[in-house]
């Protein structure tokens, strides 16, 4: 018999080495996530996905499961808590959701509206980010990274290619290209890349075709993000 | 004429022969060709690339992280002044200001003939010689105005600052108070030669019985620490000296490493006997700068004398190294797996825990780090015995605490005490009088009001990794409070979210306060930010990064309610602030140019 762990009062089995995460996901158990993508090493810095195992609260895909731990995650506090993350990131950067061609495909504001997020809260930043679209295929809005790292991982560790690194520090933290130019245009990427396909916001967006599936029709029009439990695949057909 | 290879190409060639063209160096490299070259030009990054064959986004990475680090040009002359609470209390800010006006450059913005920019930096460890500046990372202490005009004239003279009067540079030890480790007198060499008698397992059990504990705050027993490393498996074990001492207020290491190298090598050398490691590695903060080449004679010394290299005191097969690496200014590298990532020379960014260090450390191999004072100590106990270290200080804090007292006392500098003494015991040694509150550790330790200095430093009640700032009753709590806010909100490293932006955001709730537009409702705020901060942060920075608000809030709330102009709540947008860059870019402060009651007034 599989070892197995409880997660919001509901036994699941896990196999070895699994970590909270990929073993509640395996098992049709949503819990939110933005930085975390089942394709890669897990980097634990949105925090969304933090769970409270005894009494402590850590990130879900950087704990490794045991048996017979008890887990609770869809709890009114943690989602509270989420909330707040998600209002966070939506005002250290620039979010104009209805102007967004990523607008129902993107990950941010589909977990934003699952956690009932009816406002931004706090006061924004408004922080000068000069978009980049050098590049004769592919627009960069710095305007929407929330630094999630998933280019970054993507580029290095399926492209080889290193085209993203995160630079500065601390809220001004911000991804950077691999040219001297800082251009786009001057690095190696291109669209069939995987880095151009895993951003879960707004930040990378093919050129030559736009809107091409109508608001009311997208990814999270459909069903809201939980319903997908892991809506990773969902975007990337989109 | 023969123009030869360019200073760039010259400082890059020398920086990468010198650290093999290994890419674990990259931050020192990045170093060495900044103070050969003033700044890291996209030419440079371009030559480090092509030498160490790394992609530009990894070195443009770890450059863009430390502070102390320019990918922008910020003139021959950098000039840093210390922004700690201590020397905002000793006028900093006034002496900074002098210095932008006689140099006529504003503070943040390198001059246009691009010799010299003035700005700010973390507490730089001189607060009891303050106010204190850096430039190009060398620190100069006890700043005057005469002295800030004595320095605007070397500069504006373009006058090398190998020729700048020495006694500008002096850093004084101040110690006031010694105790068995300050006061010890072992030759180099002693406690080395005890612990061979005794052999590694011999060493170890000595180590246990003394129930050393962590002097970096955590507290960590030193013994069970260095035990887990031997017996945790790896292809190599490693002793990592922290001596990053970054916490604002703490200046304790900085003299053990001035005047005392020899302890804190010895007990590194310790480490590496128990555990079996070949290799140590000392983690200076940057702006230590000025002692990297004393250390480094003093290791060449150690390793004359047999105390370092190979077969140490002639025991075959003994053979342990130690070298230094230098920060660049980022207190989060203090945290240890931060510190890790940064010797590895990557971003400072705290790992992922577990595993902890003690199993997968430098390089993802058992690694022992621990703070300079605890080696120092260790060194006691290799050559006294635990039992009788073990006798001194509390039942559960064995040993003695160096103190770092600076702010409104007689007497700053360095006090050792065993632990157990009373907060007003040493108020009274230092010279301190009609005292409001001190804040120990530092901002993410503890504020204190004067109803609880009958506690007692000791990791049972009021833990400290050393710092101790003294606020008399002329000070505002609030703007200690507010300073502390702004340096985590500078510190952050970025990674997760919650610390982020709420360091940011808390920053900017303080501000909103300090601008005469809070209300009771931002104290709400503040509260439940700090409840995101505490549970779902990263590590202990983003955990503790509201404690000064909260502390200085509960103890010295009239501070807070001074600055209450409203009862419910007040937005924290202001039209006539929002003229501020328009009335700056057209030079009117006229009532016409303003809006509100200002312009009422004026009229």
């Amino acid at each position: 018999m599989s070892p197995s762990f409880t997660i919001d009062g509901r036994t699941v089995a896990f196999t070895e080495g699994q970590t909270i995460i990929q073993a509640a996901l395996a098992a049709g158990v949503y819990i939110p996530h933005l930085c975390y993508h089942p394709e890669f090493k897990p980097h634990g810095s949105c925090k969304l996905c933090t769970v409270r195992v005894s009494g402590r609260q850590s990130a879900s895909c950087t704990t490794l499961v045991q048996a017979g731990m008890v887990v609770e995650s869809d709890s009114p506090e943690l989602n509270d808590e989420r909330r707040v993350l998600t209002q966070m990131l939506f005002v250290e950067g620039n979010h104009f959701c209805p102007s967004c061609e990523k607008s129902g495909d993107c990950k941010l504001q589909a977990t934003a509206y699952d956690l009932g997020m009816m406002s931004a809260h706090f006061d924004h930043f408004f922080p000068s980010r000069p978009v980049d679209a050098s590049h004769p295929d592919v627009l960069l809005d710095f305007n929407r990274c929330i630094l999630c790292s998933l280019c970054v991982r993507a580029s290095r560790d399926v492209d080889g290619k290193n085209v993203f690194a995160l630079s500065g520090r601390g809220i001004k933290t911000h991804l950077i290209v691999n040219a001297k130019s800082g251009r786009l245009a001057d690095t190696d990427v291109a669209l069939q890349d995987k880095a151009m396909q895993v951003c879960p916001v707004g930040v990378m967006l093919r050129k030559d075709k736009g809107f091409s599936v109508p608001i009311g029709r997208r990814v999270f029009d459909l069903k809201p993000i939980s319903a997908y439990v892991d809506a990773s695949d969902a975007i990337a057909k989109e | 004429m023969n123009a030869g290879p360019s200073p760039v190409a010259q400082a890059v060639s020398a920086a990468v022969a010198r650290y093999r063209a290994d890419p674990h160096y990259i931050l020192q490299m990045l170093r060495e060709i900044q103070e050969a070259c003033d700044w890291i030009s996209p030419e440079a990054v371009d030559r480090l690339q092509q030498a160490l064959g790394l992609p530009r986004t990894k070195i443009e990475g770890v450059a863009g992280f430390y502070a102390f680090l320019y990918t922008r040009p910020r003139g021959r002359y950098r000039v840093l002044f210390s922004d700690n609470i201590t020397d905002r209390m000793l006028g900093n800010m006034e002496l900074l200001e002098y210095m932008c006006n006689q140099l006529w450059i504003e503070r943040g913005k390198t001059s246009e003939d691009a010799l010299v920019s003035v700005d700010t930096a973390s507490c730089t460890g001189m607060c009891d010689q303050g106010p204190a500046l850096l430039v190009n990372n060398f620190a100069i202490t006890r700043l005057t105005r005469q002295r800030v005009d004595e320095i605007c004239e070397l500069i504006r003279n373009k006058v090398a600052l190998a020729a700048w009067p020495r006694e500008y540079f002096r850093v004084e030890d101040q110690v006031r108070r010694k105790d068995v480790l300050l006061g010890c007198e072992l030759a180099p060499g002693e406690a080395l030669a005890a612990a061979c008698a005794r052999g590694p397992e011999g060493l170890l059990e000595e180590m246990k019985t003394s129930t050393l504990r962590g002097r970096g705050g955590a507290g960590f027993a030193t013994g069970l620490k260095w035990e887990a490393c031997r017996s945790a498996p790896g292809k190599a074990r490693y002793v990592v000296c922290n001596a990053d001492e970054g916490e604002p207020g703490t200046f304790k290491d900085r003299v053990l490493l001035a005047s005392h190298a020899d302890l804190v090598f010895e007990g590194m050398t310790l480490c590496a006997l128990a555990i079996g490691a070949k290799k140590g590695l000392l983690y200076l903060r940057g702006e230590y700068r000025y002692l990297l080449d004393q250390l480094n004679a003093v290791l060449a010394r150690r390793r004359r004398g047999t105390l370092l290299g190979a077969g140490i005191l002639g025991r075959p097969g003994f053979d342990f190294d130690i070298e230094i690496h230098l920060g660049a200014g980022a207190y989060i590298c203090g945290e240890e797996s931060a510190l890790i990532e940064s010797l590895e020379g990557k971003r400072g960014t705290p790992r992922n825990r577990p595993p902890f260090p003690v199993t997968h450390g430098y390089l993802n191999q058992p690694t022992v780090v621990n703070n300079v004072e605890t080696f120092a100590a260790s060194c006691l106990v290799a050559h006294r015995g635990g039992a009788w270290y073990a006798g001194i200080g509390t039942g559960a804090s064995a040993g003695t605490k160096i103190l770092s007292v600076s702010g409104d006392c007689a007497r700053p500098g360095l006090y050792e005490y065993p632990y157990g003494v009373s907060v007003s015991e040493v108020l009274q040694a230092c010279g301190a009088g009609d005292v409001q509150a001190v804040q120990i550790s530092g901002p993410s330790g503890v504020c204190l009001a004067a109803a609880e200095f009958g506690q007692r430093i000791a990791f049972e009640d009021i833990p400290t990794a050393g710092a101790f700032m003294v606020f008399d009753h002329s000070r505002d709590m609030f703007e200690v409070a507010r300073n502390f806010v702004h340096f985590f909100a500078h510190e952050s490293c970025g990674f997760c979210t919650p610390c982020r932006v709420g360091t940011s955001l808390l920053r900017n709730l303080m501000d909103k306060l300090n601008n005469g537009h809070g209300s009771p409702y931002d104290f709400a705020e503040i509260e439940k930010l700090n409840r995101i901060l505490q549970s779902m942060s990263h590590c202990g920075l983003g955990h503790s990064a509201c404690n000064p608000v909260l502390d200085t809030i509960a103890k010295f709330r009239p501070a807070y309610e001074r600055r209450l102009q409203h009862k419910e709540f007040e937005p924290s947008f202001n039209l006539d602030w929002a003229l501020e860059s328009a009335r700056q870019m057209t030079g009117r402060d006229d009532a016409g140019a303003h809006f509100g009651a200002r312009a009422g007034e004026d009229a």
